[in-house]
């Protein structure tokens, strides 16, 4: 039960008040899991399987997704190197963008519209046909059950899954710089190694953790709060996606600013 | 059998609105250990809302609820929990886990409340309820491949997993064709003869009413107009609303 009181009549205007009663609301259920989580019952079973669903449901678009990525960014950047002569240098831009940018946003993305949208419609569709209020009533907390699991797969799940990403670009940019430029795998990756520091990939990794923890707790939120009704389980799906998007933009662009601030400090 | 002395459950003037929406207004009510309690009133009258606040899913605005003795209203959650462990509550929409077979259905809260039960006891008393439900065959399906009346069987079996002492059932037959909901009342009735129970059961089917209540209790406009048998409270009614509900039952 949420202990936020509902205000019968608007304070300032209706939709303002929905805003900020919302941004509490989200608020409060993001300290509740931090508040939870270190306590038992730990289900790991229920942690493991949604690993699993979560890995499975999005490995075909992300490796897909990843090598056309990788091709096409690599034959887009060719004629810009090429003109001084430095195509040589493409391994390390390639890298560079990929890990530093394109692997986790892109999978961070692919991930909100895959992983957030059905966490957001099972947990919505749970409410709404009053599974959860079924846990609560044999003494099951369902927010331990549902949501911390599913928050906790995500945000391990997700790192992994950004590695992968990059892996599989960086597959597809060997793959057409291998056909133009004639560079071995050895010699590509060697080079792919060369670019990327210490500092990236430690950001990536903790951009990717950040990123798995908001489609998670999103999703989860979204269908919490559905409201009642067949149509509320689409909304919760819908909203989970978009909003997960919007705040996975916002979180780039503060992780990048930090990791500048950091890099040439 | 009626033991008039030990009441289970003591409702006094309770209240609950949703915003504009006065759903109760002025709430009493009693239920005796051992009776069959059939709650009739029309969609949309706070039925469920009722038995929502007694096992704490919503919270009553005004009013005192005693359950075994115990006031419901400051417990923490963990005497909630514990007093939950001992009411079943079995949903409208029988709210089985659709990503949970029936077996793990009735094994979720009972490995979850139960500490250090063996494979076998588990497996043992799963398949006791089953039995009792008369649905063995169907443990190893999806809530998806059921009927609506072996979900509503089931449902109730998962209920019945923690040998609760009272059970709420929450329109148990809506929605089932007339020899189903004859069936579904037929298990009310073993389930109180089998286990125990003191009921509250919530209908407006009035063959459900008269089949399974030993009192019935009208909830009309947010309080209960008339409380008592079957006969008391239809075939000799004054009141015109409660009046009509009888009509409309068996007119059709
Ligand atoms: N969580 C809630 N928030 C707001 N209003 C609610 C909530 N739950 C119930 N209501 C309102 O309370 C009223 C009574 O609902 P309730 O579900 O108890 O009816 P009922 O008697 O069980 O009807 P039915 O026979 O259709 O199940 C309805 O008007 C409903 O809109
Ligand atoms: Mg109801």
């Amino acid at each position: 039960m949420s202990k936020i009181k509902k205000v019968d009549k608007p304070v300032i205007s209706k939709n303002l008040d929905e805003f900020f009663t919302g941004m509490a609301k989200a608020f409060s259920f993001v300290k509740r899991f931090f508040k939870e989580v270190w306590f038992p019952p730990y289900e790991f079973k229920e942690v493991l399987r949604q690993c699993y669903e979560i890995g499975y449901r999005s490995l075909p678009l992300i490796s897909l997704t990843g090598f056309i990525i990788g091709i096409v960014f690599t034959n887009q950047s060719r004629p810009s190197l090429a003109e001084f002569g430095a195509t040589s240098w493409l391994p390390s831009l390639i890298s560079i963008a990929v890990v530093r940018a394109l692997g986790p946003l892109v999978t961070a993305l692919i991930a909100s519209g895959k992983v957030g949208s059905s966490i957001g419609a099972e947990i919505g569709s749970m409410n709404v046909t009053e599974q959860i209020d079924a846990m609560e009533v044999s003494a099951i907390n369902p927010f331990k059950f549902l949501v911390i699991t599913r928050t906790l797969a995500a945000t391990f799940m997700i790192p992994i899954l950004v590695m992968y990403t990059d892996f599989v670009a960086l597959m597809g940019s060997f793959a057409s710089v291998n056909a133009n430029e004639l560079v071995s795998l050895s010699t590509f990756f060697v080079q792919v190694f060369e670019a990327v520091s210490f500092l990236d990939i430690f950001s990536s990794v903790i951009k990717s953790v950040v990123f798995g923890f908001t489609i998670g707790i999103v999703g989860c939120y979204k269908g919490y709060n559905s409201s009642r009704g067949t149509e509320g389980v689409g909304q919760a799906a819908n909203a989970a996606v978009v909003m997960s998007m919007f705040l996975i933009f916002v979180e780039e662009l503060l992780i990048m600013q930090i990791v500048n601030a950091i890099r040439y400090a | 059998m009626l033991n008039e002395q030990e009441k289970v459950v003591e409702i006094r003037g309770l209240v609950k609105s949703f915003g504009e929406n006065h759903v109760l207004r002025n709430v009493d009510l009693d239920l005796y250990k051992g009776e069959n309690l059939v709650v009739l009133g029309k969609s949309g009258s706070g039925k469920s809302v009722l038995i929502k606040i007694m096992v704490g899913l919503l919270k009553q605005d005004k009013g005192t609820i005693k359950i075994f003795g115990i006031d419901n209203s400051n417990l923490n959650l963990k005497e909630l929990n514990k007093l939950r462990l001992r009411i079943g509550f079995s949903f409208q929409a029988s709210a089985l886990y659709d990503s949970m077979t029936v077996r793990e259905n009735l094994e979720f809260p009972l490995v979850r409340n139960v500490k250090n039960l063996t494979r076998k006891e588990i497996d043992f008393k799963v398949e006791e309820l089953l039995e009792s439900v008369a649905l063995p065959n169907t443990i190893n399906q999806m809530p998806s491949e059921l009927s609506g009346g072996q979900k509503k069987r089931i449902g109730i079996a998962r209920t019945l997993i923690l040998n609760p002492e009272i059970m709420l059932y929450d329109e148990p037959t809506a929605g089932l064709d007339p020899v189903t909901c004859i069936e579904i009342n037929n298990l009310i009735n073993e389930v109180r003869e089998r286990y125990k129970t003191s009921s509250i059961v919530i209908t407006h089917d009035l063959t459900c009413a008269k089949q399974t209540g030993d009192r019935m209790a009208v909830l009309i406009k947010g309080h209960f107009t008339s409380v008592g048998t079957f006969e008391k409270v239809f075939e000799e009614a004054t009141d015109k609303q409660v009046k009509s509900f009888y009509d409309y039952n068996f007119i059709r």
